[in-house]
């Protein structure tokens, strides 16, 4: 009897990822059901009823991510960086180069840095006629949207300045597998869920939504290509007397030194006169 | 069934362990289902506005001042000031103790006053105290009452002594409304939410109620179905239609479009109205203004725009 030829081996096939938003420390798919394919990947595309649900998220986020201490909100920010650096062969892996990884963990330590040093370079001590103490603090804005620019760097040089000093923020992002890629490392780094939320798809569907919403504090359009959707957009924030960031005012080259506008941009100044005794 | 002086104990024990059971299973399959119903656009619009007409805009705290009262009556008679095609709402509800003032805040508004009453919220207090708290609250301007059923007496099985007390208090409320707390919370199975139903109903309520607010478990949909299924049986039988409120728990836009989708699918249009269904809700209000401010101006609202109760 002739041997039976052996079963072939079986090829395993390969569990591939859905890349999903990331919304209040969670990552569901679009409320629409929706998905598009980038680079042979299925991505959620977000809508506005995602980007409504962001901001529910944010805001709950907000007040306890602002009340946390600097220090500890610095901490939180050098986490990101330790578990960027974990992460770094998935990153590159997604065609970011190394460089680019080491200086988004270097940016990411830079602005953890600044986190109990803002206030006493943006804020101070100002000298009045009359027998009290007078205290500027910086305070965070609040809720703020994020037109993010693509690139890793990009993104992570418009997130972290802005959630740093205290606010929580909705990036609609440019490169949805980095963007997600980082979503999952913030969800590992102590980073309270809702303080950063992500959304993929195309911001010029989603950001109008933001633009206008009445519980958006401030709107970064660093991201926005077109001049013509940014001045729609800065039209449509001021109808809630929103902050805006207008594209290239952060700093377009995201190697260099980012100074402190991203930082300042989305703080208020809150000014106290206290009685002097003698 | 009616019942009389002369109605014994078991007469009436055994009418209301003869209704029908409530299938748990059925009641809470059918609430859910009917809870995913989709109302957009001008439906939604008009959902929105009867809703804000039925909401019992409540404050029963122990910080309750006059001046938080007065705020309340304000925002419950216009509660958009920005908008004034936004209709007021049914009734603000207060305890006894701010009735007076809320009912100088309201008077000639076309907002009823309504007080909850006695002993709010436990009902733990000798029938006379009651009494006297129901009649303090008609005497300052309530005209409606919510009163509280004596939970312990109804879950002992002591029918005849919830049935005379409510009967006591109505007798006590005069022409205010009477709407009856069932505390759906504390009576642990469907089956009791409709005997307690059909023995408010029978002993004179104008309105059966879930929930003070103050307990652990307080309105829900399937309650509220078994609720309406026993206010339309009720009717059939006896040709007098009563109310219905579901209260505490009701804190969004969609919940309450839940409630009036209920409402149309079970008993019908003759209840879609704030003369036969209300909500009692504080931080509803907000929240349906703010839908309603998405509507009207096609941009998302935030609660910073609408005042704090």
């Amino acid at each position: 009897m002739p041997k039976t030829a052996k079963a072939a081996e079986p090829t395993r096939l390969s569990v591939r990822k859905t890349y999903k938003l990331y919304i209040g420390g969670a990552f569901p798919r679009s409320e629409s059901g929706r998905t598009y394919v980038v680079n042979g990947d299925n991505v959620a595309l977000a809508s506005r009823k995602d980007a409504r649900d962001a901001v529910l998220a944010a805001r709950a986020a907000q007040p306890k991510w602002a009340g946390a201490t600097a220090y500890n909100r610095g901490q939180v920010l050098y986490r990101v960086a330790e578990m960027v650096e974990g992460r770094r062969a998935e990153f590159t892996t997604l065609g970011v180069p190394a460089a680019e990884v080491d200086a988004t963990i270097d940016r990411l330590v830079w602005y953890a840095g600044w986190s109990d040093k803002i206030a006493q370079v943006a804020g101070g001590a100002n000298p009045v006629a009359g027998p009290f103490f007078n205290i500027s603090a910086p305070e965070p804005t609040g809720v703020v949207a994020i037109v993010a620019p693509p690139s890793l760097l990009g993104l992570v040089s418009v997130v972290a300045p802005a959630v740093v000093t205290g606010n929580t923020v909705v990036v609609l992002a440019a490169d949805p597998q980095v963007a997600v890629t980082l979503a999952e490392v913030l969800a590992t780094s102590d980073v309270p869920g809702g303080v950063v939320n992500i959304l993929t798809g195309r911001y010029a569907e989603t950001a109008p939504w933001l633009a206008s919403h009445a519980d958006v504090n401030g709107l970064d359009l660093t991201g926005v290509e077109h001049a013509e959707l940014a001045a729609e957009l800065e039209r449509a924030a001021a109808g809630t007397l929103k902050r805006v960031l207008r594209p290239g005012l952060g700093g377009t080259d995201f190697t260099a030194d980012p100074g402190l506008r991203p930082m300042t941009a989305f703080l208020e100044t809150k000014t106290v006169w206290h009685p002097k005794g003698h | 069934m009616t019942v009389t002086a002369a109605t014994g104990l078991s007469d009436l024990r055994s009418f209301l362990h003869g209704l029908p059971g409530v299938d748990k299973v059925g009641v809470e399959a059918r609430a859910a289902a009917l809870a995913t119903r989709s109302v957009k656009t001008t439906s939604k619009a008009s959902a929105i506005d009867l809703a804000i007409r039925m909401v019992d805009l409540t404050t029963l705290e122990g910080a309750d001042t006059p001046g938080k009262v007065r705020a309340l009556c304000a925002k419950g008679i216009r509660p958009d000031p920005a908008d004034p095609s936004c209709p007021p709402v049914a009734a603000i509800c207060v305890y006894p103790a701010m009735a007076p003032v809320a009912a100088a805040a309201l008077a000639g508004s076309g907002v009823h006053l309504a007080s909850v009453a006695t002993a709010f919220p436990s009902g733990q207090a000798p029938l006379e105290v009651r009494l006297a708290d129901t009649r303090e609250a008609v005497a300052a301007g309530a005209d409606e009452i919510d009163m509280v059923i004596s939970r312990g007496a109804f879950l002992a099985g002591d029918y005849r002594r919830v049935f005379e007390e409510i009967v006591a208090v109505k007798e006590a409320a005069g022409a205010a409304h009477l709407k009856v707390i069932l505390e759906t919370g504390e009576l642990a199975t469907y089956d009791n939410v409709r005997r307690a139903s059909w023995l408010a109903m029978l002993a004179g309520a104008d309105f059966i109620k879930t929930s003070t607010g103050k307990v652990a478990v307080n309105a829900t949909l399937p309650v509220t179905l078994v609720m309406l299924e026993a206010v339309r049986d009720f009717r059939d039988r006896h040709g007098r239609q009563v109310g219905v409120k579901p209260a505490g728990g009701i804190k969004t836009t969609k919940d309450a479009i839940k409630y009036l989708v209920m409402i149309n699918e079970t008993v019908g249009d003759d209840w879609l109205h704030p003369d036969w269904f209300r909500f009692g809700a504080s931080s509803l209000l907000n929240d349906l203004l703010m839908q309603r401010t998405k509507l009207t101006t096609g941009h998302y609202a935030g609660p910073d725009y609408f005042t704090l109760d």
